[in-house]
């Protein structure tokens, strides 16, 4: 990356010799370039730690000064990692926690936002404003109640009070899926309608394909937010064969205190950011597009 | 939600049936509770801290990432990276970084500066400062957003301000920043309701120790509910989290008056 900084700043200042104002903003435009890959640089370090730990040999982990490329790579750590517990039941386990509730968050959230951007119906504004308020309601103020009520009903040590709470969609999505459905144009819609489309024909048909920047955001992000939970799971899953990924994880770590096992619990790590990782990199554009849309994660 | 209303008057274990305690819930935890203290003291200087750091350097950074320079794409891919990984594994990973003796950290104090690094997560005193700057690696959260809108100011009054013959200082102070403010005003809510949901990485890097100094709100309320099941004070710890949090959001709109631009929004 330093070459390609070293290549750029020669041709910018060949490209503005000879003009004033222009060389300034050209050597300004090099500054900033070396500054961003300096940073850059920076703020991979971690991740290329992790991976750089997560192949090495037990006994290279503690090198001092520290080895960045493993020497040889130990592509068995990660096959070693994950056959230290039951990790296909986790991720199974994992699997069922994070895509039910994603696929739920984005049918009801373009159901219910159809259904608050177009149709009329007697309080509509009102319940639009009272599912704002629960917006801002922090989840810790419910979350007792609900583990309270979840108890009741015999679900402790169940997936359901992981994935039913996602049925009911989530303010935020409904009300993204909403902005997003005010700014489609009505006639489409209307042209449907003649042609003999029911309601729900049209959300299918003509609303869904058109919604697809907006709930591919949404997907996304409930995708990595229920993948990560690590909490929900903590307080409601018990025995071992209901534990997610990110308990397997942590229960990991209590088990081999004191042992020589940093590079698979590096292994493991990374292999947890693996999903986040490919969906971030495949999905790049929507991302980085989608969060100016969403603005959520602080 | 009344129901959790109800529950921080009573004293429920789950065990024996709740019992009626009135305010003695609220009495206790303001007057005697040191731990509520604590985790309150080690929450509001983790908030006064990592807040105003993420905010400015994901400003600054935004505005780099706001440049036309090749390759701008990765950079900014590389910044929201660590944004998007389970909070488990980076901490797992912060962890061994952290590591007094085999750390990254302490390996760079020393070869860089030559200094020898202190224990973090081991040391009262560091344990926080550790918390704190990991939490700088998801500057890149705050970062984007900023980003967002800076591309969504209009470019026509940087071109009125050249007329009217304003150098760079002058657009930053008169233009970026007042347009900005709306954003900046989000990025601070944000940031004061996420500093009070910290729990990963206290509970699973240093369990709120050594000696409660990273023992965050949010880990209390954990223990209290679901290590100790005392249901009814847990409630009554959430609805005191939940008035901080809307005072601090309601004195956060009252001050924007003041400094947030909003235009003819």
């Amino acid at each position: 990356m330093g070459e390609t900084a070293v290549t750029c700043a020669r041709h910018q200042k060949a490209a503005g010799r000879g003009h004033g104002v222009h060389f300034r903003r050209q050597l300004w435009h090099v500054v900033v370039f070396i500054l961003l890959v300096l940073l850059s640089t920076i703020i991979s370090i971690p991740l290329f730690w992790v991976i750089s730990n997560a192949l090495k040999a037990p006994t290279e982990v503690y090198l001092y000064p520290p080895r960045w490329i493993p020497r040889p790579p130990q592509w068995g750590n990660f096959a070693k990692a994950w056959s230290m517990l039951p990790f296909w039941r986790f991720l199974r386990n994992s699997l069922v926690t994070t895509v039910v509730p994603t696929v739920a968050t984005v049918f009801v959230s373009a159901l219910v936002g159809y259904s608050f951007a177009r149709m009329r119906w007697r309080g509509r504004d009102a319940v639009l404003m009272l599912c704002m308020a629960t917006m801002m309601l922090p989840s810790q103020v419910t979350l007792i109640p609900r583990f309270l009520i979840f108890k009741q009903l015999n679900w402790t040590d169940t997936f359901y009070p992981l994935i039913v709470p996602s049925l009911f969609g989530s303010a935020y999505d409904i009300f993204l899926a909403r902005q997003f459905l005010l700014t489609l144009p009505v006639e489409l819609e209307e042209a449907a309608t003649i042609d003999g489309c029911s309601t729900f024909g049209t959300w299918w048909q003509v609303i869904m394909p058109l919604c697809k920047p907006v709930l591919t955001v949404i997907a996304i992000f409930a995708f990595m937010g229920h993948w990560s939970e690590f909490f929900g799971p903590l307080i409601y899953l018990n025995s071992r064969k209901n534990w997610t990924i990110m308990l397997g994880v942590v229960s990991f770590q209590d088990r081999l205190e004191g042992e020589v096992s940093i590079h698979l619990m590096m292994a493991l790590s990374f292999l947890t950011m693996l999903p986040c990782l490919v969906l971030f990199f495949s999905s790049q554009k929507v991302f980085i597009e989608g969060i100016a849309l969403t603005g959520v994660k602080g | 939600m009344l129901y959790s209303v109800a529950l921080g008057f009573f004293d429920y274990d789950f065990f024996t049936p709740p019992k009626w305690v009135g305010v003695a819930n609220y009495v206790n935890l303001f007057a005697k509770d040191e731990l509520f203290w604590q985790s309150l003291k080690v929450t509001t200087i983790y908030s006064v801290v990592s807040i105003p750091l993420r905010l400015v350097l994901g400003f600054l950074i935004a505005l780099l990432m706001n440049q036309d320079v090749p390759g701008i794409y990765v950079f900014r891919s590389l910044f929201y990276v660590p944004t998007i990984l389970p909070s488990v594994a980076t901490s797992f990973l912060w962890m061994w970084i952290l590591n007094p003796q085999y750390g990254l950290i302490n390996y760079a104090l020393e070869a860089i500066l030559g200094i020898q690094g202190p224990g973090w997560l081991a040391s009262e005193a560091w344990a926080l400062p550790a918390l704190i700057i990991m939490s700088l690696w998801g500057v890149g959260g705050p970062m984007v957003i900023y980003l967002a809108g800076l591309q969504g100011i209009p470019r026509h009054l940087y071109e009125a301000c050249d007329l009217d013959g304003g150098n760079a200082v002058a657009k930053f102070w008169f233009i970026t920043i007042p347009m900005m403010s709306p954003i900046i005003f989000f990025n601070l809510v944000m940031g004061v309701i996420n500093s009070f949901q910290v729990f990963t990485s206290s509970y699973l890097m240093t369990q709120g120790g050594p000696n409660y100094a990273t023992y965050f709100y949010m880990l209390y309320l954990y223990d209290t509910s679901f290590r100790y099941f005392r249901m009814g004070y847990g409630s009554a710890l959430a609805w005191v989290l939940f008035f901080i949090i809307m005072s601090l959001t309601l004195l956060n709109f009252i001050g924007s008056k003041r400094w947030v631009y909003t235009g003819n929004l």
